[in-house]
């Protein structure tokens, strides 16, 4: 087996300079929630650590946790970490096509077998067969079986590798299907957003790549590091709340006051991610600070949650806007109505024999 | 002057009875709390944030009668082993045919009208029984999702014990919908249970309305109890 340079001696061939390294490491550090003290552990692990082979699959997808991962705001991750480092499969990036795809694939899967990182981004069809996504003459359900078979660890990318998204909202037409509920027998991080951040799926792959083993998981398979907070938890909107201050429209006062946006629909109280910490594009902004409501895209079914502008979702089978209360409040009516129907019933029925008590009652205590 | 016919028996001893009243109290306050969680008004006065917390209030009486409501609901099976014979268990589990000829019984007497000779059942009828078990299974369900979404908000360990149910359910939303679904089920429930209560006392005339109160309900002499 050839000797493969070690992670820093790739970034220093690519031209980045010692102090732009271990910025990078600091940086990503930060992201991890890595106390600074850990900062040598990431560099340590960059000097001595060779290419962590990886191969990166796309099923049905649109390529979102691609773009957000390239546009990570820092240069190493895209440039370094995937690109030159590691990436030997990857259907969107890879210059290779057809026959030498395949082969750049079942090589890796060979030669590095036990050892290769299997990433994935979109869900998996398995209704037909799984005929609704076939590459090289395979469907994705084969391919992620297969390739699931020699892979240390699998790394599913975005809402449809760990819950389905879109495609698996209701009817999933084609039977739309998350890794895990696929794969049981290796251990599965789910990266769920539409798209995931970028700084965060750059922190899944250092972790994975520093420690060498699986980052700390919650109940869902989440990194906790990433998604053990709610959007709510650490949104700056979040004194309105507590305020009872709300936009109840997006052109009202409240909204140019900068209110919380419970009524619109928020689903930052049940969504558990990272954008209220690490922001997006660099650190500018995430959807609330742009005045428009979370719409809850790393939680599971959050297409059939809607609508996305109200507080509780509809109910399927009783029109697009009937929630909770609608039917509580026609249920509690018709309960009010056959108890009137009851109550005037009861006087008729039982007339006779509450006289009857009435009478002895009278010939009891009289006289 | 004719012999008294009726005799009083002590049904609800002063456990299930203060289980009783606080309950309804802490249930009436979790609907109207958690109705509000739901549907807040808003406030349109371009007041600024560190001026109030009406919101914040609403939800931490919302959690403090949740635990109220949770401990005294515990109380209240431990008393199905500890109390009376008409506070015990067996009154609220269909297991016996004698039981379930019963809840037809109540059915046909009570509800549809259809049956004429009325009959004593000196603690909760059969069928009132059963409502009072559906009724406890959703006073579990409500605390289990109650703590599992409030396990989100708080380090101590006791709601972390109900965690499990929100990957259960697919997420924190499903979790919060279900409860707010329930919410109705109680409304329902308290409203269809106050007539029912006013129904029998109207009808037959035991002191079933007030035996809450006091403990007692009143039955023909020549009757077991
Ligand atoms: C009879 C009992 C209860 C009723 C009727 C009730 C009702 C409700 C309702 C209607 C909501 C609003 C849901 C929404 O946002 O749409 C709510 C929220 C909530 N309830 Fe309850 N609840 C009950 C018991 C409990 C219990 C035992 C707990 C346990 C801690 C609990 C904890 C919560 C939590 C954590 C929320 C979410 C609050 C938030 O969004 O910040 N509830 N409840
Ligand atoms: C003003 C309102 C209410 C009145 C007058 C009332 C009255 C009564 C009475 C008389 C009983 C005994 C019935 C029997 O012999 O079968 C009873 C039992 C019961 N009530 Fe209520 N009630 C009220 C509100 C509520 C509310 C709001 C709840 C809870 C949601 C509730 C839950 C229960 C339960 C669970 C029992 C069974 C008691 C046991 O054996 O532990 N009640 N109630
Ligand atoms: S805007 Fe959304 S996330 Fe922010 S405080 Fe309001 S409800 Fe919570
Ligand atoms: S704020 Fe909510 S909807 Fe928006 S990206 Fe973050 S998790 Fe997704």
């Amino acid at each position: 087996m050839e000797k493969s340079p070690t992670i820093y001696e790739q970034i220093k061939s690519s031209g980045y300079s010692r102090r732009d390294f271990l910025k990078f490491c600091a940086w990503m550090a930060a992201f991890m929630g890595i106390e600074s003290s850990g900062v040598g552990n990431i560099v340590r692990a960059m000097e001595t650590k060779h290419r962590l082979p990886v191969v990166w699959f796309h099923f049905q997808e649109c390529t979102c946790c691609s773009e957000s991962f390239i546009r990570s705001s820092h240069p190493i991750v895209a440039d370094i970490i995937l690109d030159k480092i590691s990436l030997d499969y990857t259907e969107t990036l890879q210059a290779a096509a057809g026959y030498q795809a395949e082969e750049a694939l079942h090589n890796t899967m060979k030669k590095y077998k036990g050892e290769y990182l299997m990433l994935v981004e979109g869900s998996v069809p398995t209704d037909n067969d799984g005929v609704y996504c076939c590459i090289a003459g395979k469907t994705s359900l084969d391919i992620v079986k297969e390739a699931a078979e020699g892979a240390k660890a699998i790394v599913s990318w975005g809402s449809c590798a760990s819950n389905g998204c879109i495609q698996a909202a209701n009817p999933n037409p084609t039977g739309a299907t998350p890794i895990h509920k696929i794969i049981k027998n290796k251990p599965i991080i789910n990266v769920p957003g539409c798209p995931p951040i970028g700084e965060v799926m750059a922190g899944v792959i250092v972790h994975l790549l520093t420690f060498d083993r699986i980052p700390q998981l919650d109940g869902l398979g989440r990194p906790k590091a990433f998604y053990s907070r709610r959007i709510h938890d650490t949104c700056y909107r979040r004194p309105n709340y507590d305020a009872g201050l709300f936009v109840e429209s997006f052109d009202d006062e409240s909204a140019r006051e900068g209110y919380c946006l419970y009524k619109m629909g928020c689903k930052g109280p049940v969504t558990y991610n990272a954008c209220s910490v690490t922001k997006w594009n660099n650190g500018v902004s995430y959807p609330i600070k742009s005045g428009h409501p979370c719409i809850g895209c790393s939680e599971e079914n959050f297409w059939d949650n809607g609508p996305f502008y109200q507080h509780l979702s509809s109910f399927p089978g009783f029109g697009i806007e009937t929630t909770a209360d609608d039917i509580g409040l026609a249920v509690g009516a018709a309960t009010v109505a056959g108890m009137a129907a009851h109550a005037v019933r009861a006087n008729i029925k039982k007339r006779k024999l509450i006289n009857a008590d009435i009478e002895e009652s009278k010939n009891e205590g009289g006289e | 002057m004719k012999e008294q016919k009726i005799k009083r028996v002590y049904v609800w001893e002063i456990p299930v009875r203060f289980y009783h009243w606080l309950n309804a109290l802490v249930v009436a306050t979790l609907a109207v709390t958690g109705y509000l969680i739901g549907n807040p008004f808003a406030i349109q006065s371009g007041a600024e944030a560190y001026l109030g917390y009406w919101f914040g209030t609403v939800r931490f009486i919302h959690f403090v009668a949740a635990f109220i409501f949770f401990f005294n609901f515990l109380f209240r099976v431990y008393w199905g082993f500890a109390g009376n014979k008409y506070a015990d268990w067996k009154n609220f589990i269909p297991y016996t045919k004698k039981y379930i000829k019963e809840c037809f019984d109540v059915l046909k007497l009570d509800i549809l009208h259809i049956k004429g000779k009325p009959f004593i059942s000196v603690g909760h009828n059969a069928l009132a029984g059963l409502t009072y078990f559906l009724t406890f299974l959703a006073f579990l369900f409500q605390s289990i999702t109650g703590f599992g979404m409030y396990s989100a908000m708080s380090d101590s360990f006791f709601p972390k014990l109900f965690a499990w149910i929100v990957p259960l359910m697919g997420g924190d939303f499903a979790v919060r919908q279900w409860h707010h679904l329930m919410m109705w089920f109680f409304i329902i429930f308290a409203i269809v249970h106050v007539y029912i209560v006013f129904y029998h006392d109207y009808v037959e005339g035991r002191g079933v309305l007030s035996s809450m109160a006091g403990g007692w309900k009143f039955i023909e002499k020549d009757k077991p109890d």
